[in-house]
């Protein structure tokens, strides 16, 4: 599992340039607001903690479909599948491996997109926490999606049909801490929730993804 | 005699094609007449007005949107476990019909809202749980349509269908944390002495009877066209081969 995970991650890191992508998408997204909601102060470090969340989840849909679509297509998956490691080990090593080069990248490069959208001084903790904890679960229900579309010839839009409602829980949970964080309010409540959600999602839905991989290779 | 001969397509169709027309009857009566008792022979609710009498439609249409998915669960889940097609179909069939019912949830909603609360649309909890419920729908629909055969699609939907239910309800409930809601609470459950006035009570009974009637005849029949489909496509590839 770790020499998978190595591959993923160098494949990533070199090949194909996956991996700068969905970061220089987070940056265009939040330079892009202030154009369109206006260039005021107070409003924008109001939105900031959602719109940081909103650009850090659209920055983990683009880069969903090339979590399987890859190694689908030279025909490594099925490899993968015949060898001695469980479908669900794969499907979990992929969500790692998506996390770490899109998600991690983007919980540490939120603060510096941060003081573009003049987010309060008290939010950046937060919004990190926050993202750290959430991307985990975007990572690994985006699998989920890239799973069961992945014989599909166009299947990237369906992808994100499928999995944005999926998202939906983590989301609020995740904007809620942030933006309570960004106010000075007490984050408990919905930090446990987004914990909750995340931890629950990565133990079980490797599962389904696993199940529905086996369908697709069938 | 059990539940499990109707997996056989042909005793499907052929009991359905006996049960069809009286359900189908049954629904169009008990919708008229709900709806003609509702609309004309009710009267006005003191503070609403005439407004009131959306309530015949948006209340069992919601109702009916909900139930539909749970029914999708269920022959989902017997897909799984025990592999019947007309299960499968039956969820397939399902998928347009609540999608349906959920717009005119949400369109009686906006109707009634807009004179009421003085907006078409509010962020409130029920109403965002059911946007999200039409989402859902749009991506199980979505996903049969984009599938070329048939088994592959009846399990990843279904698998689909499991998972996104899990989700649904995760999303209720995140929804009532993130907002406070402007909707009223449930108007209709069975555990209160009286939820409304019996006067609105009776013709709000029989138009939820027209919409679970409404329901099963359009999940039949739709069941039934798709057998049928499948049908005379294998009979095409068989005359293709020989």
């Amino acid at each position: 599992m770790i020499a998978l995970l190595l591959r993923d991650l160098r494949l990533a890191v070199r090949a194909g340039g996956g991996f700068g992508l969905g970061l220089a998408f987070f940056l265009i997204v939040t330079v892009l607001v202030p154009f369109g909601v206006g260039p005021e102060t107070g409003l924008l470090s109001r939105i900031a903690p959602g719109v940081l969340w909103i650009g850090a989840l659209l920055a983990c849909l683009l880069s969903l479909d090339r979590i399987l679509a890859l190694d689908w297509e030279d025909g490594s998956l099925d490899l993968l599948a015949t060898a001695p490691l469980p479908m669900e080990g794969i499907v979990t090593v992929k969500a790692l491996a998506h996390w770490l080069t899109t998600g991690l990248p983007l919980v540490l490069a939120a603060p510096l997109l941060g003081v573009l959208l003049s987010l309060p001084p008290g939010g950046y903790l937060w919004v990190m926490v926050s993202l750290a904890v959430g991307t985990p679960a975007l990572s690994v229900i985006g699998t989920f999606g890239a799973a069961l579309t992945v014989g599909l010839k166009r299947g990237g839009l369906l992808l994100s049909l499928l999995v944005l409602p999926l998202y939906v829980p983590t989301l609020i949970f995740g904007a809620e801490v942030a933006r309570r964080g960004a106010e000075g309010l007490a984050v408990e409540t919905p930090l446990l929730m987004l914990g909750g959600v995340s931890a629950g999602v990565i133990a079980l839905l490797p599962f389904a993804s696993a199940a529905v991989l086996r369908i697709n290779l069938r | 005699m059990s539940i499990w001969e109707y997996a056989n397509p042909v005793k499907f169709i052929r009991t359905t094609d006996v049960v069809l027309p009286w359900i189908s009857v049954a629904a169009v009566l008990c919708l008229a007449t709900g709806l003609v008792w509702g609309f004309f022979f009710t009267p006005d609710d003191y503070r609403q007005g005439s407004t009131v009498k959306i309530f015949y439609l948006h209340v069992p249409a919601a109702m009916m949107a909900i139930n539909a998915w749970a029914m999708m669960l269920v022959a989902s889940l017997v897909w799984i476990v025990r592999r019947h097609h007309v299960s499968a179909l039956a969820a397939r069939a399902a998928a347009p019909v609540g999608a349906t019912f959920t717009v005119i949830a949400l369109a009686t909603g906006a109707l009634w809202g807009q004179p009421m609360w003085g907006t078409w649309w509010a962020w409130d909890p029920r109403l965002t749980s059911f946007l999200v419920l039409f989402l859902f729908y749009l991506g199980y629909m979505a996903l049969w349509s984009a599938i070329e055969n048939d088994d592959t699609a009846a399990d990843l939907t279904s698998i689909l269908c499991l998972v996104g239910s899990v989700f649904a309800i995760l999303s209720r409930y995140a929804v009532l944390f993130w907002n406070q809601g402007l909707h009223q609470g449930a108007s209709l459950s069975l555990d209160k002495q009286e939820n409304v006035s019996d006067i609105f009570w009776y013709p709000a009974l029989v138009c939820i009877a027209g919409f679970v009637l409404l329901f099963v005849a359009l999940v039949f029949l739709r069941t039934q066209t798709e057998i049928r489909a499948r049908r005379s496509r294998a009979l095409l590839a068989r005359e293709r081969q020989a």
